[in-house]
């Protein structure tokens, strides 16, 4: 188990070294996800000690992101100036997202014959 | 009263106070949510913001002195996100069948986030701060920052419309899903991805593998996707 948070951290910091070197526009974690998945696509099937490992900190998702939602409070006085086109425009925008994303979606791979 | 106070100075000095508040808070709000059954609305990850923020501002506490304690909560985001590959990898067949309807819908969905938000927001007389701001919040918070800064906008802003972002989208996510009937897991999760990144995938993923596993495919690909066409298309509007 040790070895598979080892090798998370290893990847998440050779994602940092890539986007830093090669000046990509994702964040290191996203580029340690591709390599992660690389590296199960060649071996085919996921080891029993990473299943553990990542089902421990994907089970509680949620929670990592307690901390920085808690930082909404240090920008109380710049949200408290619009919140009023703030709040509609965040709300409508994100609901509209969601609704385009699916059924687009939906309507591809019906069309595909997908689904 | 001298010691409780002297053990306060103490506490406040050392992480585990910060950390053990939001360990607890973050339990309260999953126990909210669990008695009323699961409900969307009753986000966790809300519950437990609101009342650390109250017992913050109760306690005269700001912000930095918070986050000695929560980094090492925070610090987990890192190899948590590296981790998504497993439940990628488990819906591998189900991507490869659905790869165009991936991209298509989620470039749809990636503009739509941006451009409705922007244009909302300038309707209703928004100065250009607040627009540059909101224009990639559906994006995941350390490429959200980077394309504002890219902008010139103020990053702080956007990281904050980010978070409200995504408790926005797991909460009112699945309740629009199932208004607009919409039962494949797949599109169900590659939309939570799309407009609200993490906090929307860790939604998803607790109810189904399928559409986790698809969510945070989306939320690899709208950070991607955004970070490339935003700033173009932003620079070609402004001229």
């Amino acid at each position: 188990m040790l070895f598979w948070l080892t090798a998370l951290l290893s990847l998440q910091l050779a994602g940092e070294f890539a986007v830093t070197a090669l000046q990509l526009p994702v964040p290191g974690p996203v580029v340690g996800m591709a390599l992660l998945f690389l590296f199960l696509w060649r071996r085919k099937y996921v080891p029993d000690g990473l299943t553990q490992v990542g089902s421990g900190l994907l089970s509680h998702l949620s929670l990592l992101f307690v901390p920085a939602g808690v930082g909404i409070m240090a920008h109380f006085d710049v949200l408290s100036r619009e919140w009023g086109v703030l709040a509609i425009a965040l709300v409508i925008s994100t609901l509209l997202s969601i609704a385009t994303t699916a059924n687009v979606m939906v309507a591809i791979k019906r069309r595909l014959k997908l689904s | 009263m001298n010691d409780v106070r002297q053990l306060w100075i103490y506490l406040s000095a050392t992480p585990l106070l910060h950390l053990t508040l939001t360990l607890i808070a973050f339990q309260i709000g999953t126990a909210v949510h669990v008695r009323l059954n699961g409900s969307p609305l009753a986000n966790p990850v809300l519950i437990a913001v609101i009342l650390i923020v109250s017992v913050l501002l109760a306690t005269g506490t700001d912000y930095g002195a918070y986050f000695e304690g929560a980094q090492f909560v925070h610090f987990l985001l890192g190899p948590a996100t590296v981790a998504l590959a497993i439940p990628l990898f488990r819906q591998l067949e189900a991507v490869r069948r659905s790869k165009l309807a991936v991209i298509a819908s989620l470039l749809c969905g990636s503009v739509m986030a941006a451009a409705s938000a922007v244009a909302i927001a300038w309707a209703m007389g928004a100065g250009r701060d607040t627009l540059i701001a909101l224009a990639p919040k559906s994006v995941t918070a350390p490429v959200a920052m980077a394309i504002t800064r890219e902008l010139g906008g103020l990053p702080s802003l956007t990281a904050a419309l980010v978070i409200l972002t995504g408790i926005t989208g797991a909460m009112l996510g699945p309740v629009l899903l199932n208004l607009l009937g919409i039962k494949d897991w797949e599109a169900r999760g590659l939309a939570m991805g799309t407009a609200s990144h993490g906090i929307g995938t860790a939604r998803a993923l607790q109810v189904n593998e399928v559409a986790g596993a698809f969510s945070g495919l989306a939320m690899g690909l709208n950070a991607l996707a955004t970070a490339i066409w935003l700033p173009l298309v932003w620079k070609l509007i402004a001229n």
